[in-house]
């Protein structure tokens, strides 16, 4: 449901100030946010500054160098450092995106850095993603077949593999979900688009023999049709994937089933 | 707080089975309203600052008054089903199903109104006619 205003206990505050780097010519001031639930106080921004000379180029460089070298409590999640497991994904300079591949060169002026927004927040910039995972499994993404499996492959042409191009990518990093005011607001029954963008993957596959269940399971006002065509997902994409253009191919075929 | 699996949560009362209808309703009138609007504000535009006696006769005549009633009753429903998709976006529980219920209200007023006043004027239009006669 909307809200317009933040809980009292989730107001953000003015943090710490961590001193500059002595000696350092090209300073770059980073804010960030910081929440700890163990300290049962309020969420606030800390400030830290960088020698960018000393900086690797992506602003995961810039976060693991503030964790290494000024302030060992900042957590995030990371991983492959090349933009294939999702796991950095936090909302940078205000746009969802990872922060592996994305360049410290591409903002201008001071850094902000926060979670994923309208998600629980585990810690610092660690979004809790339970939920988001679990309508991930409900759409069923593996590939259900009733017919015997055949002796070698399930065999597939090259025009049909080539429609799962735009969609296999995905890497659930939840970016786009977390930038869609539909999933914002009715984030509990609506499926946001990373989860239909993983639908219509298997849907889409010609080797997938429940189609007709995998729409019925689509066909509700809230799982599907919350989508507004706002394109969020698409313009925020790390990969660049269009998760609105699969949702609206969903909704054709759904109407495709009836008129 | 309920001790419900993530799974649990995910799936909740499963799909409604519905939803499809709605989106192509609001596809196909949209597109209806599209060419219907337009000529209907032609023909309120013509008969503004114009006596009460040529309005009367323009909206008794089959087309304008045809126009008008399809505009009302397409226009309004438009609006009622695309009012309920915007309450749901942004409110739950009983204040939900009470504005839901309110904007349709709404839309079925405005439409039992207006049809009301094109019979009342072809009504009109009619002895008007046979008293020109």
């Amino acid at each position: 449901m909307v809200q317009f205003t933040l809980p009292k206990n989730s107001t953000i505050r003015v943090g710490k100030t961590w001193p500059k780097p002595e000696g350092a010519k090209n300073v770059r001031k980073f804010q960030i946010y910081r929440w700890d639930p163990d300290t049962g106080e309020n969420p606030r921004i800390d400030t830290y500054f960088l020698d960018m000379d000393r900086c690797g180029p992506m602003v995961l460089d810039a976060l693991i160098k503030i964790k290494n070298e000024i302030d060992p409590t900042l957590t995030f999640r990371r991983s492959c450092r090349e933009g294939i497991c999702g796991s950095c994904a936090m909302n940078i300079d205000g746009i969802n995106t990872l922060a592996c591949i994305y360049g410290l060169d591409e903002i201008k002026g001071d850094v902000k850095i926060y979670p994923l927004p309208h998600m629980p927040v585990v810690k610092d910039l660690i979004p809790d993603l339970t939920h988001f995972y679990a309508q991930h499994a409900s759409i069923m993404p593996w590939l259900e077949t009733k017919t015997n499996r055949p002796a070698k492959e399930w065999r597939q042409s090259i025009e049909d593999r080539k429609k799962l191009d735009g969609l296999y990518e995905c890497v659930m990093c939840a970016s786009c979900s977390t930038s869609c005011p539909s999933y914002w607001w009715n984030g509990d029954k609506y499926l946001g688009p990373a989860a239909l963008l993983h639908a219509y993957r298997w849907i889409i596959d010609s080797r997938d023999e429940a189609t007709g269940e995998r729409l019925d399971n689509l066909e509700d006002p809230f799982k599907l049709y919350r989508c507004h065509t706002i394109m969020n997902c698409a313009k925020t994409c790390p990969k660049g994937l269009n998760p609105a253009k699969a949702i609206a191919e969903i909704k054709k075929m759904m109407v495709s089933r009836v008129v | 707080m309920r001790y419900l699996t993530a799974r649990k949560r995910a799936e909740g009362k499963g799909a409604s089975g519905t939803g499809t209808e709605h989106h192509w309703y609001m596809t196909m009138s949209a597109v209806g309203l599209a060419f219907l609007v337009p000529v209907f504000l032609y023909i309120l535009g013509s008969t503004i600052g114009a006596p009460l006696e040529e309005v009367i006769a323009t909206f008794s005549r089959p087309f304008p008054a045809i126009i008008t009633a399809l505009v009302t009753v397409v226009g309004m429903r438009h609006f009622a089903k695309g009012a309920q998709m915007m309450i749901e976006d942004y409110a739950q529980g009983t204040a939900r199903k009470a504005a839901i219920i309110a904007a349709y209200a709404i839309a079925y007023a405005v439409t039992a109104a207006v049809l009301y006043a094109l019979a009342k004027m072809a009504f009109i239009g009619l002895i008007l006619g046979a008293m020109g006669a």
